[in-house]
């Protein structure tokens, strides 16, 4: 099943893959990172398509896709 | 080699400098120093060099930036405005160690100021210029020849050092005529060992980077203190001068550029009619002859400064003897003394020494008790000034071009 | 499972300082996937600004030079002048490129000099903390209009594109946007194209890209994505401007209504 892998070392929580998501799978964490951030996360299963659009977006390229 | 040619002073900057392996060149429009864009843009692309006309001095110098960084020989000129405008570049060139060779044939100002010939810019060449601690090499011909040989000087200077070497000229050496000969073989870019440091294929090599900020802590100063250290090794090993009939002389003038030329003029006149007079003449204003004029100081009475400024030059020449020989001054701010003035002023001198006893004369009095000074000989210079003021004025403004 | 995207070998590999949502990062790293794919990156010298983007130096894994505010252009045209084989780019926002380096941007375009802008517009002067920019829109607050821009005072925005597009010197003028990831992978096949035109020797190429400056603009990200289309396209309208073989396009999205 395709996935998306968040480090949370590089997200700063900005949401801005939230928006990108065609099928919502995103959604910010409760817990604080360790750069202090609520970083994203995928919140669903069986959701991600894949189609790398979350991580077009991102400004901290902490989103990797996998297929 | 070899071989004299007549040529304008300008003329033997930009040749000298295309033979010492200068490939780019980028400028902009300013009187006096036209002939040297003039020059370049034909006779570089001829060497498969690049000429640039730019938008404006900042921009000539940002290119200047650009292209010192991959590593060729760079060159830009211009006059006093000019200079001034691209000082932020030069700043930036001397943060980030490049190499590079720059004119400035100074005319009058602040301001527009006239086209005449000056050396009002001393400060600004010999205190660094722009903005931040550095310095450059400042090398002040007096001559169409070394008009031509002093721009390879001024790029392998900069390379060993690097940073920016430049060359304190002015209209009257810029636009005169003399023989030259370029006392050198012309240098093959092709042939220059490769820089460590220049931009361009990184393949196989770390990434490079020039730049002249750094935000880390205390960094800054570190290589502000690197820097400073090299300053002193230049300062040590780099001095260039020219000392002439100052061994057994009473008085010595000190003056560099064309002043110095006018100077020699007037030694002559005045060593024809029996005065021990000697010429000092720095060739690097800096690193400054500190050594060797404070040198002077238990050999001759007193020194004499002749300078086309308001007394800049002077400042440089005190502080190198520190007060152990009496310094005179005379001042034309924008004005060309003659060889008869000089005289004047070296025969004034000359009259000083004899009336005082060595020691008086060593003494640190010198002039320039700003309040209450009733000084006769500050009140002479001031008539010279405006018998000089009034002669300009006869004279008219020459030329209309700004 | 196979991984679909990667670290691209043009950005050097270490976390960047820019703010949360900041435009900055999401063209980075378009540059240096450009470099990659392009296999231009050990010939490529960049230019960073004065700017929030200053880091560019650090950031982008090829040569980098970073200079006088502004001066893009002009160091940009020193450097390919000087080494034609390589591949120059400048990297600037709209204080540098539009205020200060307005004279080095419009003659570096009309002399066409073969090197690859890449403009960041995000409206207000990011570094200095959120002054007016010479694209700050009319009504916009920023610290030096503080009730907004008014045109009795600070006059219009400058839309450089257009501006640009009266050059003949200008060959590729591109105004894209990375406020959708849609819009990201334009501003992407733009940003390449611009860096295609210079291996191909087709001269001055432009690539502006509107750009979120959320701490700036007082804004989260997600309401400062909506400040791009609401407020940005309106006065900045996307499309290509002008392209190597035909003199002028038109806007093909935005504009005002
Ligand atoms: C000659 C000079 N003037 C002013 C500055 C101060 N300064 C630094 S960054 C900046 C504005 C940058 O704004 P912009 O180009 O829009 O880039 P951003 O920070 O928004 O990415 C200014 C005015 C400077 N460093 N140098
Ligand atoms: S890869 Fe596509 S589907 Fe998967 S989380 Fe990202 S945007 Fe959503
Ligand atoms: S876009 Fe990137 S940095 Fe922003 S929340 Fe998503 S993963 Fe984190
Ligand atoms: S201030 Fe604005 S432009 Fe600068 S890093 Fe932050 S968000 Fe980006």
């Amino acid at each position: 099943m395709p996935e998306i892998k968040v480090d949370e070392k590089l997200c700063k929580g900005c949401e801005l893959c939230t928006t990108a998501c065609p099928k919502q799978c995103i959604a910010m964490s409760d817990q604080f990172s360790v750069t202090g951030y609520y970083p994203a996360k995928l919140a669903k299963q069986d959701c991600c398509t894949g189609c790398g659009l979350c991580a077009q977006i991102c400004p901290d390229l902490a989103i990797t896709v996998f297929k | 080699m070899g071989e004299k040619i007549l040529m304008k002073g300008n003329e033997a900057l930009a040749e000298g400098a295309i033979r010492a392996g200068c490939r780019f060149f980028s400028g902009y429009p300013i009187t006096p120093q036209n002939e040297v864009p003039e020059y370049m843009s034909w006779r570089l692309p001829d060497e498969g060099g690049t000429f640039i006309q730019a938008e404006s001095e900042v921009a000539a110098i940002n290119m200047i930036y650009g292209a010192a960084a991959t590593g060729i020989r760079a060159m830009t000129s211009s006059s006093s405005p000019g200079i001034s405008l691209k000082q932020e570049g030069i700043s930036y060139c001397a943060g980030a160690d490049l190499p590079f060779f720059y004119a400035n044939v100074v005319r009058g100002g602040p301001g527009l100021g006239n086209i005449a010939a000056a050396q009002g810019d001393y400060n600004q060449s010999v205190r660094g210029g722009g903005h931040g601690d550095y310095r450059v090499i400042v090398m002040a011909p007096n001559s169409v020849d070394e008009m031509g040989n002093f721009p390879k000087l001024c790029f392998e200077l900069a390379e060993k050092y690097r940073m920016p070497a430049m060359v304190l000229a002015d209209g009257i050496l810029g636009q005169m005529m003399e023989p030259i000969e370029f006392k050198f073989e012309r240098v093959d870019p092709a042939k220059l060992p490769a820089k460590d440091w220049a931009l361009g294929n990184s393949a196989g090599r770390a990434k490079r980077v020039v730049k002249s900020y750094d935000l880390r802590e205390g960094e800054l100063e570190k290589i502000n203190l690197r820097r400073m250290a090299a300053y002193r090794k230049i300062e040590q090993d780099e001095v260039r001068f020219e000392a002439k009939n100052c061994e057994g002389a009473d008085l010595v003038v000190v003056a560099y550029g064309t002043s110095s030329r006018i100077a020699a003029g007037a030694i002559k006149l005045a060593r024809d009619k029996g005065l021990k007079v000697g010429l000092f003449r720095p060739i690097t204003l800096w690193p400054f002859p500190k050594k060797q004029l404070a040198g002077l100081a238990g050999k001759a009475k007193k020194l004499l400064v002749v300078e086309m400024s308001m007394g800049q030059f002077v400042d440089d020449v005190r502080l190198a003897v520190n007060g152990a020989i009496a310094v005179d001054l005379y001042a034309r701010p924008a004005g060309i003394p003659s060889a008869e003035e000089v005289m004047a002023e070296i025969e004034k001198a000359c009259q000083g020494i004899k009336a005082a006893p060595a020691a008086t004369a060593a003494a640190p009095k010198q002039r320039g008790r700003p309040k209450g000074s009733k000084n006769k000989k500050t009140k002479a210079k001031r008539t010279v000034r405006k018998r000089a003021a009034r002669k300009q004025a006869k004279r008219g403004r020459k030329g209309g071009r700004r | 499972m196979q991984q679909v995207n990667k670290w691209p070998s043009g950005l050097v590999n270490k976390p960047l300082r820019y703010c949360p949502g900041c435009g900055h990062g999401i063209v980075h790293r378009i540059v240096g996937e450009c470099l990659e794919e392009l296999g231009i990156r050990e010939r490529t010298v960049g230019i960073a600004p004065v700017g929030c983007s200053v880091f560019a130096d650090e950031y982008f894994n090829c040569d980098m030079i970073q200079g006088p505010h502004g001066r893009g252009p002009a160091i940009a045209t020193g450097i390919k002048r000087s080494k034609p084989e390589c591949i120059v780019f400048s990297y600037q926002g709209d204080g540098d490129l539009a205020s200060i380096g307005m004279a080095e941007t419009v003659h570096s375009a009309a002399r066409s000099e073969n090197i690859t802008v890449i403009f960041i517009n995000n409206a207000i002067y990011g570094m200095t903390g959120g002054q007016m920019a010479p694209t700050t829109l009319i009504g916009q607050q920023a610290s030096t209009c503080p009730r907004g821009r008014t045109v009795q005072a600070n006059g219009y925005p400058i839309r450089v594109c257009e501006l640009l597009a009266q050059l003949e010197g200008a060959r590729y003028l591109e105004r894209t946007s990375t406020h959708t990831a849609a819009h990201v992978i334009k501003a992407k096949k733009a940003i390449r194209q611009a860096f295609q035109n210079q291996i191909d020797g087709k001269g001055f190429s432009l690539v502006e890209v509107l750009s979120i400056c959320p701490t700036n603009w007082g804004l989260t990200p997600l309401q400062s994505l909506k400040f791009v289309t609401e407020k940005m396209m309106p006065m900045y309208p996307l499309g290509v401007f002008r392209t190597p073989d035909a003199a002028a396009g038109a806007a093909t999205e935005g504009g005002a209504a």
